[in-house]
């Protein structure tokens, strides 16, 4: 292998795509050879052309003609066309960092498996939800304390601003995706996530509410449990903060974690865009690492 | 002949807000055949936040959905049973489905004031279970009546039957409600309604404001029964209504008798306009927060008034109950520094 960067192409233009095209573009080790949507006019596809990227409007087609310039595929496009994208990009070959709630791969949160991920050399990669990406870690370093989890709950409020129409037709499949992800990394018996679309204006910045019902709580434990965790996700999203760190309320442990977004195509308050892509970088930059090991 | 109102009832499920959602299934059971009695047209029953809301979050419901919906269906023969369902809460898979199983008349799909998109789905799932589907758009004060207009002409298209816009925060003064309506009803082909909170002393005078102004749907509950300090109370608008000339097809008595029943039966401390209420809705902020609010503020000895104006700056909204602590956190750091710059 030489030094040549991984060659990404990012499937699906609105604000999750066009925010990973930015961070992409950042990386040291990745770059974006095609960026796909099917509207030249669209903001996001404005945007690539002003930054000079290689662009197409030819959806899964500029995929397919271009794929021997492809190494990785980010789709960020919907839970439905995910499902009819992914055979054709399985039948390329093509690692796929899936952004939607299609859960058809293994589901990643870095924090937690990115060395697992890489090792498997997975193909299918699910980057779960954005209020995933911000509980699973938390939820995982409760239970990593903790064997005795009867129930976790999520609650994570975005502003509007920030949920483009992918985001919105996916409720369902937000809440199902981020509800398994929690059980798969938890161990809880049972599982909820709950996400609520705040049209205040200005808008509001990401926050995500944890919950969890213990039988014996081990507080002390479950804050430094918490605490090395916050380390190993501020590594890849510099904007995590804590702002309410594990407390008993009312019999159950509550935690508040807010994220506030590099402001890369959204502003910062987009927090929830930020995470899911700060992790699908992160695992893709560790792909590509291994790939010149 | 006189103009028909249509009363649609969620005091088994805004009431749900007044007592933790403890409602009982007795309880459930014992209204419901009252107000079927009564000739109540729709009962809209369930946690306070609708179908799939039971949670940490907005509070654990005592019964199931599925015991409630069994239950309301069993004592409602005449009368329709709605839900409340809010996406984000609440899945087609998950929920939905088995509010369809279970016999569900009125689907009522919820989203906060700007957010109609994301009901599309839920409208047309329900739709297509051949229910009745009305548009619901909360926190409605937060928007002008414009934009709740291009809201509601969403929910339309998407194939809701009705529109609903509430007033959550019971933040309404009657001229408000009126050029709300008013616009809806011109920008829409489908029935308009209201749902008032107390908070300002309003819940008639704009429950009747939204009628003048063409509404021709409205909620009200059994004394007032709802989220802070209730709704429009349900029997004084069927009286009301009634000296005005309107039709509701509610019988009077036996409506006052389901209103006796129900305050006998589940009301353990009938809905007043408490000072904090009057916070609530000067502040705008949605009225089912005021338990916690309450709660969380004595356990922290700061002012719930000071929590609910923060509140409001924050622009909070419903299903935001986390912030609560957050904030009251917050001011009592800031009055700790104050007293320690003093001392």
């Amino acid at each position: 292998m030489t030094t040549r960067k991984t060659r990404v192409a990012i499937l699906g233009t609105g604000n999750i795509g066009t925010d990973l095209l930015i961070k992409a573009m950042r990386s040291a080790t990745l770059e974006c050879t095609l960026f796909v949507g099917r509207n030249f006019r669209s903001d996001g596809m404005q945007k690539a052309s002003n930054l000079g990227v290689n662009i197409s409007d030819r959806g899964l087609d500029g995929i397919v003609q271009q794929a021997d310039n492809i190494d990785i595929v980010f789709d960020a496009t919907s839970a439905a066309a995910h499902f009819e994208h992914w055979p054709v990009l399985q039948a390329l070959g093509k690692t796929v960092i899936d952004m939607t709630p299609a859960k058809i791969g293994d589901l990643c949160v870095p924090a937690i498996n990115a060395e697992q991920i890489v090792a498997s050399r997975a193909r299918n990669i699910n980057m779960i939800t954005c209020g995933g990406q911000a509980s699973v870690p938390i939820a995982n370093a409760i239970a990593a304390v903790q064997d005795d989890i009867d129930y976790i709950e999520v609650a994570s409020s975005i502003s509007s601003r920030s949920a483009g129409p992918a985001t919105r037709a996916n409720l369902d499949e937000y809440i199902e995706t981020t509800e398994q992800a929690l059980i798969k990394f938890s161990g809880a018996g049972q599982a909820k996530a709950i996400l609520i679309l705040n049209p205040a204006r200005p808008p509001i910045d990401m926050q995500t509410t944890i919950y969890a019902k213990i039988r014996n709580p081990d507080l002390a434990a479950i804050r430094a449990s918490v605490d090395q965790m916050m380390a190993r996700i501020i590594a890849y999203v510099p904007g995590y903060q804590l702002i309410v760190p594990p407390t008993i309320e009312g019999g159950k442990i509550m935690t508040t974690v807010k994220v506030l977004g590099n402001g890369d195509y959204l502003p910062r308050y987009a927090g929830n865009l930020d995470i899911i892509n700060c992790a699908a970088i992160g695992i893709a930059e560790a792909i590509a690492r291994q790939g010149k090991e | 002949m006189s103009k028909q109102i249509l009363i649609s009832d969620p005091t088994l499920r805004d009431g749900n807000h007044a007592v933790r959602h403890q409602i009982t299934k007795e309880s459930f059971a014992a209204y419901c055949a009252a107000a079927d009695r009564a000739g109540v047209p729709i009962v809209e029953v369930g946690h306070g936040n609708g179908l799939g809301a039971s949670s940490m979050l907005v509070g654990e419901c005592l019964l199931t959905d599925e015991t409630i919906l069994r239950t309301a269906r069993e004592n409602l023969p005449r009368s329709k049973m709605a839900i409340h369902a809010i996406p984000g809460f609440c899945t087609i898979q998950r929920h939905l489905t088995m509010a369809v199983e279970l016999g569900v008349d009125v689907i009522r799909v919820a989203s906060h004031c700007t957010e109609a998109d994301i009901t599309q789905r839920h409208i047309d799932f329900a739709r297509k279970n051949g229910k009745e589907v009305y548009g619901v758009l909360m926190m409605s004060h937060m928007a002008s009546p414009e934009m709740l207009a291009d809201e509601a002409r969403k929910m339309e298209a998407y194939g809701a039957e009705a529109l609903v816009i509430m007033d959550s925060a019971g933040a309404y003064l009657p001229a408000d409600v009126s050029r709300r309506i008013g616009t809806l009803v011109d920008a829409l082909g489908i029935p308009v309604g209201f749902h008032a909170h107390n908070n300002l002393g309003m819940g008639i005078a704009n429950s009747v404001a939204a009628v003048e102004a063409g509404a021709t749907i409205i909620d009200g509950s059994a004394r007032g029964f709802g989220a802070g300090a209730g709704n429009a109370q349900l029997e004084v608008l069927v009286a009301v209504f009634k000296q005005m000339g309107y039709e509701t097809g509610i019988d009077l008595y036996k409506m006052l008798d389901a209103a006796d029943l129900a305050e006998k039966q589940m009301i353990q401390s009938m809905p007043y306009i408490s000072s904090t209420s009057i916070v609530s809705g000067m502040s705008g902020v949605f009225s089912g927060f005021i338990k916690q609010v309450n709660s969380i503020g004595a356990e922290h000895g700061v002012d719930p008034r000071d929590i609910f104006f923060e509140l409001g700056r924050r622009n909070a909204v419903a299903g935001q109950e986390s912030l609560i602590l957050e904030v009251a956190l917050g001011l009592k750091a800031v009055k700790a520094l104050a007293g320690a710059a003093c001392a």
